[in-house]
């Protein structure tokens, strides 16, 4: 009896070892292996982590190893060569362009404004919507809808969302928020089911339970937002030295898989637009 | 497979069972000290170096949260305001419900209706507290905001909250706690001897004069610790209130959109890093120290209700 249940214990163990076994030996060999160095924008942590976790697949001994100390910091760095990709989350100054930095644009984060179905109003204007946030406008008739009081609902502080929305409004650390909620599914979810709300999402998650709302008559999409005309919008750049084909093979790979299939499927899993080519 | 019944032929093996079982008991015994030692240490290593950092008036008396500003301000006094007077103010609301609740239960209830009301109670006690902020959203929360618009209807100075705010919350921690209320008072009630009922009701007193002068009085200590152990789930409960309070720093009004010490957690927890990071495990660690408290109470509410017996 005790002799049966050790063999099948040992059956078992040795099963269990194979299994192990089982998952180290697949790879899609590659022969571009090393590590790459990135640096900048927190607002990109998001884009990167997921990026170097997908090249892992194509390139199983590529490694990228990522800080996120701000889009200045990260520039800063790529200029002085201690890091090879700078993570900067807006368009790089004429100034940085002058030190050789390369301004490669891999992706573009959209955000809608959205308000609630049964709301009248359709379009703002940039300094209307910031009116809003900072609790200067309480009410749509001001802004000509109905009477009715303005729901101001936004995401936590330390959300990439909030930090560029408020950025791009220049209203950072003003807003008067009557809801934090700490997913950009709740604030839809939110902005669907209460009359008079206001919200603002990824452009990639908008749909028909709410309108989005026109910013300076200008449509949110991913059309409007690749041509530019769409003003609440920032470029996601990874700078480089110089051009690309000047990089070392392993940085060469990094842009290679973004710009692949894969890399662009990341891209859209993040919630961001894949830029014009 | 024949054994032979004997107890001293396996004697070696039989005391080498017994001394292994002991050990193994041992060992489970240990891990649940371990795990206690384990979190009060970490919680303390992690919570206390943004107390050094801000200063601790700097996070727990001042009232502006703003951690991602550039001049970063971590007060969570609001927070812990709120925790207070939400779990507080729930237990107001619980409690009446939940003991009137176990008193039908323990001494009124027809064998039938005891039934029916035993398993919805024990029901109400198996749903995940997301379900409960769920329904929050979908049932409170509409009826707080047409409230909210009829109260403060052509206010210049109210911020409208759509009605996620501290009432909603309340009502919805409320209805969390019943069931711990209701289990925990039953069984004290029921504890009461049948005597003393008897004797009661043999001095004249009616079933009503009965209960609330006989029977509740001797069930005080155990009614006391349910209304601890409700206070507990209330202020630890993060998924249902992080649904329905809204979520914004404000002071604990009625309509405020509230912040509780859980959800501040909870919602910020994602994104956070560097000293906005310690400070919310400075949070945890305040909130620890509450349940801590509450939890000396509890033991000393538990030992009194001893001695008077």
């Amino acid at each position: 009896m005790k002799k049966k249940v050790l063999s099948v214990l040992m059956v078992f163990m040795m099963c269990l070892g194979l299994a192990g076994c089982g998952g180290g030996s697949n790879s899609t060999s590659d022969d571009i292996s090393g590590k790459v160095s990135l640096n900048g924008s927190t607002s990109m942590e998001k884009f990167v982590n997921a990026l170097s976790e997908g090249i892992k697949e194509k390139y199983p001994n590529l490694q990228l190893e990522a800080q996120f100390t701000g889009s200045g910091a990260g520039l800063e760095a790529v200029a002085s060569k201690t890091t090879d990709i700078g993570d900067s989350s807006r368009a790089l100054t004429d100034e940085e362009k002058a030190k050789g930095l390369e301004e490669n644009i891999v992706a573009i984060d959209g955000i809608a404004t959205i308000t609630n179905k049964s709301n009248k109003v359709t379009n703002l204007t940039k300094d209307q919507l910031a009116k809003i946030y900072t609790g200067q406008i309480t009410n749509w008739k001001d802004l000509g809808g109905q009477d009715e009081a303005i729901v101001v609902i936004g995401r936590e502080a330390g959300s990439g969302t909030r930090g560029a929305f408020e950025e791009l409004l220049g209203i950072e650390d003003q807003c008067q928020y009557a809801q934090e909620l700490n997913e950009t599914g709740a604030v839809l979810a939110k902005v669907a089911k209460t009359s008079g709300s206001i919200g603002y999402v990824s452009l990639d998650v908008l749909d028909d339970t709410v309108s989005p709302l026109q910013l300076d008559g200008v449509e949110p999409s991913e059309k409007t937002v690749k041509d530019g005309s769409y003003a609440l919008q920032r470029p996601f750049v990874m700078a480089t030295n110089g051009k690309i084909s000047e990089q070392s093979k392993q940085v060469q790979a990094v842009f290679d898989f973004i710009n692949s299939d894969d890399g662009q499927k990341i891209i859209k899993k993040v919630g961001l637009v894949t830029p014009n080519k | 497979m024949e054994k032979k019944l004997s107890i001293i032929s396996h004697k070696k093996a039989k005391s080498l069972v017994e001394k292994t079982a002991a050990m193994i008991f041992r060992g489970c015994a240990i891990i649940s000290v371990l795990a206690v030692v384990t979190i009060t240490g970490y919680m303390i290593i992690s919570g206390t170096p943004a107390i050094f950092k801000e200063g601790i008036t700097g996070i727990l008396f001042s009232t502006t949260w703003a951690p991602t500003a550039a001049h970063p301000q971590y007060g969570i006094a609001y927070v812990i305001l709120t925790s207070i007077v939400g779990v507080f103010l729930a237990i107001c609301i619980g409690v009446p419900i939940g003991l009137f609740t176990a008193i039908n239960l323990a001494e009124i209830a027809p064998a039938r209706l005891r039934k029916i009301l035993k398993s919805a109670i024990e029901l109400l006690a198996g749903i995940p507290s997301v379900v409960y902020g769920l329904l929050g959203i979908l049932i409170v929360n509409p009826m707080m905001y047409k409230l909210e618009l009829m109260i403060y209807h052509g206010s210049k100075t109210h911020q409208f909250t759509g009605g996620a705010n501290l009432l909603s919350a309340i009502i919805v921690l409320a209805i969390m706690i019943l069931p711990t209320l209701i289990n925990i008072s039953e069984t004290a009630l029921k504890a009461v001897p049948d005597d003393y009922r008897k004797s009661s009701l043999a001095l004249g007193a009616s079933k009503m004069q009965t209960i609330f002068k006989v029977v509740v009085p001797s069930a005080k200590s155990g009614i006391m610790s349910a209304i601890v152990l409700g206070v507990g789930r209330a202020i630890g409960e993060a998924m249902a209130i992080l649904l329905v309070a809204g979520n914004a720093v404000s002071l604990p009004l009625p309509f405020n959109s509230v912040r509780f010490l859980t959800t501040a957690i909870v919602s910020e927890m994602g994104y956070a890093s560097g000293t906005h990071r310690q400070v919310l495990f400075t949070i945890g660690l305040v909130l620890f120290i509450f349940i801590m408290v509450i939890n000396l109470v509890l033991t000393y509410v538990l030992k009194r209700g001893d001695l008077d017996e």
